[in-house]
């Protein structure tokens, strides 16, 4: 395939690889931000084909992981609410709160449906006038412009049946939190490339100065992870503490003009509560005044958080990148992806749901891994 | 940043109590239901050891008798419809016995409303299969639901077959050492509905391989091949079809990722929609258990009756269970079975 082939190719891999093993000369600790990034690394083993001296710890770059119990808990209220039609995208659907997940409130009647673009959900309201149609506009600055786009439409043709209940992050802000705990590991940063494709790269310069560390803006394919570790490795051993572009492709400095104004026209920043991390000054983003309209909490009431119950899970720990999931003593045990304690089991990009799927029980650290 | 000890997940009340769709997505939840709810509550004096339908003997003849309902949106897609489906489906189970397929029996749930010209199409085209597969629809039922109470039509069949291997076709019958042969690319099927039902346009059309699998497992039986385990690789795809087969027959499987085909235009679609190939659902394809022998013999058979077959594996003296897939760069991993289905990915 096109386009996609040539970063899938066996040979370069493995030249990366080589290259890769042959710059590194001490142990380095890198994070990889996005829960993609995390899949694909899983998913074709590259971690196992790095030399031994380079760690991978998994980032919190996981929408769906990040979206804390309250939004939740709000959604599946919104969901089980009589003639509310409740969209989202499909990986949100099996996500826990304190009282099931979307996928109970559709088997017990709500009307629930998956989408695949906001703007599906913005067309479902335009053919169901009577019915309140509500979008779950989750995600990080890569959905931002598409869930944007559905509040802008729905103004612009009056849609008064839509509305978005918002739980909208930023990466920057939570790079920085990482960096600033006590018990950080990170030493180089791979920055998630769909983002900057949007923001630019302008965000990560300051925050290179100021923790001394290189940022690496990294896409998807094998490829692009591989090279991406080899400039992070390059530049740690050189004592670099750059931004670097790797995902030349598609990231301009600048991003996408059209969709930063699309986002700044909707919404506005503001401090958001991220799980794992808690609450962040300037870390999200919500409606602004002129769309209030839209805003699911005004129509169905605010999100509150509910006092978390005590749980062996400590996927707040995992996506901190303090502890791997294979340190954690209910993975696999009490904890798989048909009985999640924890987000990062559910979503596809969680870290502990692509060790449970790729990771080959009879490696590594002796852990033993409990096969239903 | 807050204490990370206050800020971990609640446990999560699991739903058990009620059936969700991925009780029937073909995953684990689906393996449950049935061992815990639906096979236990009955007895059965031959223990069932071939998934795809039973076998039992009668006045000295061995048959094969299986079922299966159909519930697809939408009803007519790109390479199929529930009729061609509904008579596919139970002579592929049939042939997955090693049995040949003989008589069918059809019942229909009907809404009310439901426009009798879409009718009569799906009952052609369940002829035409049937014709196609030499098995003659004799017997059925039909029944009108009120409108709101069904989804247009729903299709059940069950069919009788006589069983043709000599040797017994079942995952108890796997020895290590049998080649995987697997008949042909994955994924047809489960892109075409999905592009179908959710209006996905892609620039090329992906097409259901919706087909009828007698007459290549025919050829392989007449041929002296000795099937050692047959299965249609239906919902859950190639991984879950294997994994079950791996944990019944307590072998270890080894299959390598590159050998597995999958169309261009297959692929650029899972990739979009964050879908592994392996999982998806597929109407016209099987894998073979033979013995490395014959492995060479069963290509070149099933290249005649005009399938891309490839040898993908092997099974191994490893720990039972498993099945592990080596990746293109040198990584080996294993394949799990899925909670339910898969679920399109955020971003």
């Amino acid at each position: 395939m096109k386009h996609v082939d040539e970063y899938r190719a066996a040979e370069t891999v493995a030249s990366l690889a080589d290259a890769i093993a042959r710059a590194t000369t001490q142990p380095w600790i890198i994070m990889e931000i996005c829960g993609g990034q995390t899949h694909a690394i899983m998913r074709y083993g590259l971690d196992q084909i790095l030399p031994k001296e380079i760690t991978l710890i998994h980032g919190p770059g996981c929408p769906v992981c990040v979206t804390p119990d309250a939004y939740i808990d709000k959604a599946l209220e919104i969901a089980a609410t009589p003639g509310v039609i409740f969209c989202s995208f499909g990986d949100m659907l099996r996500v826990p709160g304190s009282q099931g997940d979307l996928l109970g409130v559709k088997a017990r009647g709500g009307d629930v449906r998956i989408v695949y673009s906001p703007l599906d959900a913005v067309e479902i309201a335009r053919s169901n006038p009577s019915r309140e149609v509500v979008f779950f506009a989750i995600g990080f600055e890569t959905t931002a412009p598409a869930n944007a786009m559905a509040a802008y439409t729905a103004k612009r043709e009056g849609l008064c049946n839509f509305s978005l209940l918002v739980s909208q992050v930023l990466v920057p802000p939570a790079m920085e939190a990482l960096l600033s705990a006590p018990d950080t590991r990170v030493q180089g940063f791979l920055a998630a490339g769909h983002v900057c494709t949007v923001m630019g790269t302008e965000a990560y310069g300051p925050i290179a100065m100021r923790f001394d560390l290189p940022i690496v803006v990294t896409g998807f394919e094998p490829v692009d992870i591989l090279a991406g570790v080899l400039a992070c490795v390059r530049a740690l051993e050189e004592g670099l503490h750059d931004v670097l572009n790797m995902y030349g492709r598609t990231v301009k400095s600048q991003g996408n003009a059209a969709a930063r104004a699309l986002i700044d026209e909707v919404f506005e920043v503001t401090e958001r509560e991220w799980r794992g991390l808690g609450v962040l000054p300037a870390s999200g983003l919500a409606l602004r005044s002129t769309y209030a309209a839209f805003d699911a909490e005004a129509r169905f009431g605010p999100a509150r958080d509910i006092r978390a119950a005590p749980s062996p899970c400590i996927s707040g720990e995992i996506l901190r990148g303090v502890c791997s999931p294979l340190e954690c003593a209910a993975f696999g045990a009490s904890c798989t992806p048909d009985h999640p304690l924890g987000v990062t089991m559910v979503s596809s990009e969680g870290a502990c749901a692509a060790y449970y799927r790729y990771r080959d029980p009879t490696d590594e650290v002796g852990v033993v891994f409990v096969h239903e | 940043m807050n204490d990370s000890k206050d800020l971990n997940c609640p446990v999560a009340a699991i739903e058990t109590e009620v059936i969700q769709l991925a009780h029937g997505g073909g995953g684990r939840l689906m393996h449950s239901l049935l061992e815990t709810v639906i096979l236990s509550a009955f007895e059965n004096p031959a223990p069932n050891e071939c998934h795809d339908g039973a076998i039992f003997e009668v006045g000295g003849e061995r048959l094969a008798f299986t079922t299966d309902s159909y519930v697809v949106k939408p009803l007519f897609f790109p390479g199929g419809d529930i009729g061609s489906l509904a008579v596919n489906g139970t002579v592929n189970d049939l042939a997955m016995c090693g049995a040949q397929p003989l008589y069918l029996s059809a019942a229909f749930i009907i809404e009310e409303g439901f426009p009798m010209a879409e009718l009569r199409q799906v009952v052609a085209s369940m002829e035409t299969a049937a014709r196609q597969s030499g098995v003659y629809l004799v017997t059925g039922d039909t029944k009108v639901v009120d409108r709101g109470n069904g989804d247009g039509l729903f299709v059940n069949t069950a069919g009788i077959g006589a069983v043709r291997a000599r040797t017994p076709v079942n995952p108890g019958a796997v020895e290590a050492g049998d080649v995987i042969i697997l008949s042909g690319d994955l994924g047809r099927h489960g892109i075409a509905i999905m592009a179908a039902r959710e209006h996905l346009a892609f620039e090329t059309s992906v097409a259901s391989d919706c087909a009828p699998l007698w007459e290549p497992v025919k050829a392989l039986i007449e041929a002296g091949i000795e099937l050692h385990c047959l299965r249609d690789l239906t919902r859950g795809g190639l991984a879950s079809a294997l994994i079950e087969i791996a944990e019944t027959a307590a072998c270890a499987l080894t299959i390598e990722e590159t050998a597995i085909p999958v169309l261009p235009e297959v692929q650029a679609a899972c990739d979009l929609l964050g879908l592994d190939a392996l999982y998806v659902a597929n109407e016209g394809r099987f894998a073979a258990f033979v013995p490395a022998a014959q492995a060479a013999q069963t290509v070149e058979l099933l290249g005649a009756a005009g399938l891309g077959a490839v040898a993908i594996g092997q099974v191994t003296s490893g720990a039972g269970g498993t099945v592990a897939i080596a990746g293109p760069y040198g990584a080996t991993r294993r394949l799990t079975m899925f909670s339910g289905e898969q679920l399109p990915r955020i971003c």
